[in-house]
């Protein structure tokens, strides 16, 4: 018996909110007297598969047919499906992303399995199984009980900080039979911006809403985000009116952010984009509108104009 | 071409959400019920397509008698018909199990639902229904066209996009743009209320997970303001102070 998790790949290293699932599965196979393997699927070399262990992982299996090496959910779930069943694993620890997601919910119906998704804390083990997840869209949480054999959690970013220890994970090459069927969707083409920090896996986000009045001015949104290493992101109008990319648009219909850092500029704050942000660390407001709503759910606030307000953040951020 | 619509009944999205019963059931005093938003688009991509090609739309809830208002909204934007599995949908594998199951009885050219509900949000009901019926499922999808037998989407992923190619049946978890969503006009409302909508009984397992109480998030401290002549030292406390940077 072992905790097995499912670790994510991004150009041959291990994604760090699946470093954060890692040191998760670990602390559960702590609690429940096991140890915690790690299954990766696609091209790494073993350097880096074997720092999983840095992070408390005692074992990597790692899928290396040539098929499995563009993500697939499908597939990657009948991959999953066989490591559990090879280690005898009874709890399955994630980081929520969209090939997670897609791999995840297979695997539920695969092995029958009760599934937590947006889990925010460790579980309780006092009586049962429980864990806490965020429902209503960050509006409120919940505390579920597991009661399947298999359970399935899919981690939150933030959830845990993961702590680095020294050592390496011996890692085995695993070749589970795959299932043909698991290739019937064939991808046409990708468009992915490359090189930037993407939004579900960012530490810190600055975003903006209309308050920018427009596309030609968000220089002054990427000049603060490039300074702090932040990723950018866009409130529902800016979206819509394509300013920015749908992929940008966080709030209750786009992407849930829960980020350490915060940064809103020139957004009123509407219940349907809190609810996507509000499980931030920090939010910091920056409005004009000493009004807007945004400042009530905020940490810190400047009243003030964003394109005077900015480039001087910008600056100071330069001068640290 | 046969489309099979699952929706959701969910608060609205404005809603400020409580809870009652010591904390084990939602407050529903004063809630107003939608049909979950990403379901919406959903609906409206089926409607569009059967106004292109003929196809039929059954709409399907999982849900008690309360969740029919909804029903009937979707019926009259355009749905042909509805089914409503009398029970609550508390556990995705349960709720999946009750849609294959109706899914089994009828053979459903595409299988469609929002990319997630908006009160659980667990995202994972369109996957497992795939995974029961032996047949793709793609989430979230943007776009979606269908010509004979094979569709064309597009899927986001994280920081972009990617344009799928599969065969139906599939099944689909939508977000926009897909489609706009669609207002009932009352020709379709008067023609709502005489459509079927059968209410049949779930199929027995036990749900796999069940929630013991709810909890609302601790309210945020006060706002530390300041001036705009001074903005620069809020970096100096995201540094010092909060320690986020």
């Amino acid at each position: 018996m072992s905790v097995l998790i499912f670790a994510e790949l991004d150009e041959g290293k291990i994604k760090k909110s699946s470093l954060e699932a890692i040191f998760y599965g670990a602390k559960v196979a702590e609690m429940t007297g096991t140890s915690a393997t790690a299954i990766i699927a696609g091209p790494a070399d073993d350097a880096e598969l074997a720092s999983a262990g840095r992070f408390g992982a005692t074992k990597v299996l790692h899928a290396t047919d040539p098929k499995l090496t563009e993500p697939n959910g499908m597939a990657y779930a009948t991959v999953v499906a066989a490591a559990v069943q090879q280690e005898g694993s009874k709890v399955i620890v994630l980081a929520k992303s969209s090939l997670a997601d897609a791999m995840t919910a297979r695997l539920a119906g695969k092995l029958k399995a009760g599934l937590a998704a947006n889990v925010i804390e460790l579980p309780d083990l006092s009586n049962g199984f429980l864990v806490k997840t965020s429902i209503y869209t960050g509006k409120a949480f919940a505390h579920n009980e597991l009661k399947a054999d298999i359970k399935i959690l899919a981690i939150r970013k933030n959830t845990i900080t993961p702590e680095e220890k020294d050592g390496t994970a011996p890692v085995e090459t695993f070749t589970p039979a795959l299932n043909e069927a698991d290739f019937a969707i064939s991808v046409k083409n990708t468009e992915k911006s490359s090189g930037d920090i993407l939004l579900p896996e960012a530490d810190l986000v600055v975003s903006a809403g209309r308050g920018l009045k427009g596309p030609e001015n968000w220089g002054i949104v990427e000049d603060l985000a490039n300074a702090l290493q932040a990723a950018t992101a866009c409130s529902k109008p800016v979206s819509d009116l394509d300013w920015r990319p749908h992929s940008e648009h966080v709030g209750q219909t786009g992407i849930k952010v829960s980020p350490n850092l915060y940064i809103a500029c020139g957004i009123s704050g509407a219940i349907q984009h809190l609810a996507g942000v509000n499980s931030s660390k920090v939010i910091v407001v920056i409005n004009k509108d000493a009004d807007a709503p945004f400042f009530k759910s905020a940490d810190y606030g400047i009243v003030g104009d964003v394109f005077d307000i900015l480039p001087r953040l910008t600056e100071a951020v330069k001068a640290l | 071409m046969k489309i099979l619509v699952c929706v959701t009944s969910v608060p609205d999205t404005t809603t400020k959400i409580a809870f009652t019963d010591n904390n084990t059931r939602l407050n529903k005093a004063g809630v107003t019920f939608i049909t979950g938003p990403y379901d919406d688009y959903a609906l409206a991509r089926a409607v569009e397509l059967k106004e292109k090609t003929g196809a039929s739309v059954t709409v399907l809830n999982v849900g008690e008698a309360d969740t029919e208002p909804v029903i009937r909204k979707c019926l009259a934007i355009g749905a042909d018909d509805a089914i409503r599995v009398n029970a609550e949908p508390t556990d995705a594998y349960f709720v999946a199990e009750q849609i294959a199951a109706i899914a089994q009885e009828t053979s459903y050219d595409l299988i469609l639902m929002g990319r997630e509900s908006i009160d659980y949000n667990g995202g994972q009901v369109h996957g497992i229904v795939g995974e029961m019926l032996g047949i793709p499922s793609i989430s979230p999808v943007m776009l979606l066209d269908i010509e004979g037998d094979t569709a064309q989407i597009t899927r986001e992923i994280e920081g972009g996009k990617e344009s799928l190619e599969a065969k139906l049946p599939l099944v689909l978890g939508c977000q926009e743009p897909i489609a706009e969503w669609k207002i009932p006009n009352m020709r379709g409302i008067m023609t709502a209320r005489t459509k079927p909508l059968k209410v049949v009984e779930p199929t027995g397992t036990d749900k796999l997970t069940t929630v013991d109480s709810y909890e609302l998030p601790a309210p945020r401290g006060a706002v530390k303001m300041i001036p705009a002549e001074e903005a620069e030292t809020l970096i100096q406390l995201l540094h010092n102070e909060a320690k986020v940077i």
